[in-house]
């Protein structure tokens, strides 16, 4: 009875907020430059902007949703929202269950940082944040993995000691080097792992995924994505860009 | 927020720390302290009130009523909070959906394909097109629904327990007295029972003071959430970088609930001294003997 109550509260109250359709982007708020809280209290970060882009050229009415990373496939899955958009590499095992649209980041390094340059990976655990391709990586290739929640948590992990490096996308821990003064630093070998970023959505949902991969096509066509990741304040002039290769077919 | 504050990597010292705290997410912060009590205040009395109904199906003499209630107050207290949390919240929302697209959606396709759960966009609650804020308000219902099924057994048990502690002689003389079964439950078994059943109401109380980070598995930000977020360290990507500030704002939460529990402690043995009044208990007799 209760339930039935609350339900038919709720029918009223959805019922009384009408407006445009409104497409939700689902997004993890911790990893910047890809995505983060910034100081207002809202999403900000390269994939802001890129998808405030993409649903303007769309012509879709959106509006972003922050979910744990660990559950951001379930509740995409679950209708909570309806686009993936969270620095999400392409990988067999997710295009299993849920679709990509085609990349908007070409395949980039990851690396490892550490408290010093010779840190022997195999001396101790290497931390990786859980359901990353990063965590499969390590553990794959024979280091011990310890697993975090967070991005945050795996760096907090090393300068802590509870592990000896941490392995994540280079861009996400080129900050945290730079401003670490001297005490974080890269080590020099990186890995290639991942097959560019892209969208996640649900697999009934073709048409929204088509729409998205227009908007995603165009911005190549005109160069407008690749000048957006070369800013300075996402991945800078010298990340891997699109080029010549995104705009075949144009 | 204040115009000292709009390029806040030019300030220092104090009027840096004064425009850090006042920063939008921070206010953001500050909000979700009146959550998590706007929070208990629902859901304590809703616990209660389950409780109360748990216990007394429990003691019914019905015997299907009876197994009911036994069956809720063992079900949920065996299953850890954190399953309960993430699997049931899921089950209900879906619960409602479905029920939902019976009446307004065209199709009554089975919604459960696979991974996905699908139903028509009008069966969608709230709908897709409305605003985040009936999103919010709809994951804070469902974390007041779950947390007073949850608490609700655990309280049911303790009220249980309280209405047979109350001496088999009370009831007796009320029954001599010509009481039916429904008069001595109201007149006499509910007024006693409250004094037995407070030190673990207390108890549970606290718990679910301290139970509210719960909410982020829902989507609801609670502050443990903001205080986690705000205290990561930050890099120039923020407009306040910062290192990892993460122990001072835990501690700050720690001095929060530490004063929070501490009025309630004190609360509660305020409402212990009264309703041990006149009752034929220790703490009774003492009050008695102060008095006399």
């Amino acid at each position: 009875m209760k339930r039935l109550l609350i339900a038919t509260a709720l029918v009223t109250m959805a019922g009384a907020a009408q407006a445009q359709d409104i497409v939700r982007l689902g997004t993890e708020g911790a990893y910047p430059p890809y995505n983060f809280i910034n100081d207002a209290g809202e999403v900000a970060g390269f994939e802001r902007e890129f998808g405030d882009e993409l649903c303007n050229r769309a012509g879709l009415t959106c509006e972003w949703v922050t979910n744990d990373w660990d559950s951001i496939i379930p509740n995409l899955q679950s209708g909570n929202y309806d686009v993936i958009i969270a620095g999400m590499s392409i990988t067999d095992e997710r295009e299993e269950v849920i679709d990509f649209s085609q990349g908007y980041l070409p395949p980039a390094s990851s690396a490892y940082l550490a408290l010093s340059a010779d840190t022997d990976l195999m001396s101790g655990p290497v931390a990786a944040q859980t359901g990353t391709i990063q965590a499969s990586f390590v553990a794959e290739n024979g280091m011990t993995l310890v697993e975090y929640a967070t991005p945050e948590e795996t760096v907090a992990a090393v300068k802590n000691g509870e592990a000896v490096a941490v392995l994540a996308d280079k861009d996400y821990l080129v900050p945290m080097a730079n401003e670490s003064g001297g005490s974080l630093v890269l080590l020099e070998r990186e890995e290639a792992i991942g097959g560019g970023v892209g969208l996640g959505f649900r697999d009934s949902d073709d048409d929204l995924r088509g729409k998205f991969d227009a908007a995603i096509k165009s911005m190549k066509c005109d160069g407008t994505l690749d000048a957006m990741i070369a800013r300075p304040e996402y991945f800078g002039p010298e990340a891997k860009t699109w080029g010549d290769d995104g705009k075949e077919g144009c | 927020m204040f115009e000292a504050c709009a390029d806040p990597k030019a300030i220092e010292g104090l009027i840096w720390a004064a425009c850090y705290l006042t920063s939008a997410k921070h206010v953001l912060f500050y909000w979700s302290f009146l959550t998590v009590l706007l929070l208990l205040a629902i859901t304590a009395p809703a616990a209660l009130a389950m409780g109360f109904v748990g216990a007394t199906a429990a003691r019914s003499h019905l015997a299907p009523v009876s197994w009911l209630g036994k069956i809720y107050i063992w079900m949920v207290r065996g299953v850890p909070d954190i399953i309960f949390f993430l699997f049931f919240v899921i089950a209900l929302d879906q619960v409602i959906e479905y029920s939902k697209s019976l009446i307004v959606c065209e199709s009554h396709a089975w919604p459960w394909q696979g991974l996905e759960f699908r139903v028509c966009p009008e069966a969608k609650v709230p709908l897709g097109k409305s605003s985040a804020f009936w999103h919010q308000a709809y994951g804070f219902m469902l974390a007041v629904v779950t947390f007073a099924i949850v608490f609700g057994a655990f309280v049911a048990n303790v009220i249980f327990g309280a209405m047979n502690a109350v001496p088999r002689a009370q009831l007796e003389t009320a029954e001599a007295y010509g009481m039916s079964r429904g008069q001595v439950f109201r007149r006499v078994l509910i007024p006693q029972m409250w004094v037995y059943a407070l030190p673990g109401l207390g108890n549970l109380w606290m718990i679910l003071i301290k139970a509210t980070p719960l909410l982020f598995l829902l989507g609801v930000k609670d502050i443990v959430y903001y205080a986690r977020e705000l205290g990561g360290s930050k890099t120039q990507a923020y407009e306040y970088p910062h290192g990892d500030w993460r122990l001072w704002y835990f501690i700050g939460l720690m001095v929060f609930y530490l004063v929070f529990t501490r009025i309630s402690e004190i609360g509660i043995s305020r409402l212990t001294k009264k309703l041990s009044h006149g009752q034929a208990t220790a703490g009774g007799e003492a009050l008695r003997r102060a008095r006399a």
